[in-house]
């Protein structure tokens, strides 16, 4: 392999750039550090996740003002966390899966299912005095039938190329209404191991909140993978190009069914704190939690069409969601009004993506093509 | 004379009652362009979908150095050193470019978990765009928002980076402008004084004479000549697309 003696001759910038670089500078992976702080100030203003978290911390200093002594205290972040457990873990599945282009409306009602099928394998081997290997089998149980359900869900959109829209809301009716009931008998589970519940559910590990603590060692796990493994940068790359993904090499039908086994995974993680948290199957009271989370994931800056998100994101995200909700409560505004507090919220975020998207290369490709589309039909 | 880097014997396929290539054969010599022509519908394109493993013919054989090669997908043909360049280019938008000049073949810095060397992709993709002479504003900048020669530049590069023995090229200067259209030029010459192969599919006749050593016609789904791009014209390659000059040309079977 020679060098290529020509290499001189080409000029430095090419006259076709939309982004010459900054200062003129030519592409380096190395820039010295002005440059890279210059680069690093950019991306921090143009990420997303800045804006959001900007928004947030309005917001707390606005809630902190108005309910002075209420809001902005230590007990108040850690309970609101402690509810919000179970969504952020399901916020982490959910992002891999927004981010593959698809959606996954099944995470509340496979909470839901491994609940009952952690307890249904707990109340047959002790009860409420169920021992900690029952619990862990138990547990095990739970977090193999959200894994597995997913994993059939995933199948069924990489395979049988049906929607995932479809096939996760099949799976959030049959699941959720379904199979949790027929498994109960009809009602709730009742009898949780105490172990769990005073444990898992209301104990604390180095003075943090079991809760706290799980879901945010998850969030953080599955923050590293989306950011620094082969695993996430599939997850981008099929959600950005799957047929490139393909041509590339990449296995994009099993990644996909991995991506949905993981989501059902982490929803039976969520599974199992629920059911420590409430020490019940509270199988009715997870009806929209799917739609808590995609609104998290979706105000996190990840794009519904796919390719676009990051885990810090959602986490904000969810922050900013639950925050909102309590806040509100709060300062004592009427109930109903924080569900459209966070519908418009949900589509103001939607909104500012489609914007990004048209001010961006491939926005315009994807606008025409869909305005073609339109044509066409 | 030379072994064939790569060759086609009497390959054919059909789709349900189309015929789309009928004992096509086809050569490629080391370190030379060649250039595959043909009207709408000869066979163009399945004749390189088959070289690249992304279609298994129905009758036929392909050689690599002269020895016969099964190649089931596109994976085995990247293991024999055979890349392509699509027409639709085959990015992720999303992605940098270190990291589609690296996609399906990421480097690791923990290989046993799978946790990416991104430093490593961003340098080497530094390093490879400077070899080819092509200047992109910034390896990190998402390739959607790269304009449309340097999106063609990342994807030519992704092929040079990996290819050992030859590069496909399905119509790499349709979308582009005069300028970037000189420049893919000059980078296929580059990789061709680099020692590695190209195959130029295109439409552009003038552009074919410019840049190909050799030049294979195909029609209905046949190899029907081929030519020495110094000693032809124009009109002598059109009228072997077209049929209006039966198997003529200096060469059946690629005289070197």
């Amino acid at each position: 392999m020679t060098e290529s003696p020509h290499a001189a001759e080409v000029p430095a910038v090419p006259e076709d750039s939309p982004r010459p670089a900054p200062g003129g500078q030519p592409s380096r992976a190395t820039a010295g550090w002005p440059g890279l702080g210059r680069r690093f100030a950019g991306r921090i203003a143009a990420a997303s996740e800045s804006w959001l978290l900007l928004a947030l911390v309005i917001m707390i200093v606005v809630f902190t003002v108005k309910a002075p002594g209420k809001f902005f205290t230590l007990t108040d972040f850690s309970l609101m966390w402690q509810d919000a457990a179970w969504l952020l873990v399901m916020a982490v599945g959910e992002t891999f899966v927004i981010i593959t282009g698809g959606i996954d409306l099944s995470v509340g009602s496979l909470l839901v299912l491994a609940g009952v099928m952690t307890d249904l394998y707990c109340i047959h081997h002790g009860g409420a005095n169920a021992s900690w290997t029952v619990i862990a089998i138990g547990c095990l149980v739970g977090l193999a039938t959200g894994c597995a359900w997913g994993a059939m869900q995933g199948f069924l959109i990489a395979k049988g190329k049906v929607p995932p829209l479809i096939v996760t809301l099949a799976g959030f009716i049959a699941a959720g209404e379904g199979v949790a009931y027929l498994i109960t008998g009809g009602g709730d589970f009742r009898t949780v191991p105490n172990r769990l519940v005073t444990t898992i559910g209301l104990g604390s590990v180095l003075g943090v909140p079991w809760l706290i603590a799980i879901s945010f060692v998850v969030a953080v796990v599955g923050g590293l993978v989306l950011a620094f493994t082969r695993f996430g940068r599939y997850t981008y790359a099929i959600g950005s190009n799957p047929e490139a993904s393909r041509r590339a090499g990449i296995g994009v039908d099993r990644h996909l069914i991995k991506v949905y086994a993981l989501s059902g995974l982490l929803a039976g993680v969520g599974g199992i704190l629920s059911l420590a948290s409430f020490g019940t199957t509270t199988i009715a009271g997870h009806a929209f939690d799917n739609l808590e989370v995609i609104t998290a994931v979706a105000l996190g800056g990840a794009s519904l069409f796919g390719g676009r998100g990051s885990m810090l994101g959602s986490f904000i995200g969810l922050a900013f969601s639950t925050v909102l909700l309590e806040g509100l409560v709060i300062i004592g505004v009427n109930e109903y009004w924080q569900e459209v507090a966070i519908g418009a919220a949900l589509v103001a975020a939607v909104y500012l993506d489609q914007f990004r998207r048209r001010q961006s290369g491939s926005g315009r490709a994807r606008w025409a093509a869909l305005r073609l589309g339109r044509q066409r039909g | 004379m030379t072994e064939p880097v790569l060759e086609a014997r009497k390959v054919s396929k059909h789709y349900g009652h189309v015929l789309a290539l009928d004992d096509a054969d086809f050569v490629a010599f080391p370190g030379e362009v060649v250039a595959l022509i043909g009207d709408n519908g000869a066979g163009k394109s399945t004749l390189v979908k088959t070289l690249v493993g992304a279609i298994r013919p129905d009758a036929g054989e392909i050689l690599v150095d002269g020895a016969p090669v099964q190649l089931a997908s596109p994976l085995d043909a990247r293991g024999f050193g055979i890349e392509a360049v699509y027409q639709d280019l085959a990015l992720a938008p999303d992605l940098d470019s270190a990291a589609n000049l690296y996609l399906g073949r990421e480097l690791y810095r923990i290989p046993f978990v799978r946790v990416l060397n991104g430093r490593a992709m961003r340098e080497r993709a530094v390093t490879a765009f400077a070899e080819l002479g092509i200047e992109l504003p910034d390896v990190t900048t998402p390739v959607g928002m790269l304009s449309g020669g340097q999106r063609q530049s990342v994807a030519v590069a992704r092929a040079v980076l990996f290819a050992s023995r030859i590069i496909f090229m399905d119509e790499p200067t349709a979308a582009l402008g005069v300028v970037q259209r000189g420049r893919v030029l000059d980078v296929i010459r580059r990789v061709r004084d680099r020692g590695v192969s190209v195959v130029l599919v295109s439409h552009n006749m003038p552009e074919v004479l410019a840049v190909a050593d050799r030049i294979e016609v195909l029609r209905m789904g046949r190899r029907v000549a081929s030519y020495t791009a110094a000693q032809t014209s124009v009109d002598e390659l059109v009228g072997a697309m077209t049929g209006a000059l039966e198997l003529s040309g200096n060469g059946q079977g690629g005289t070197q």
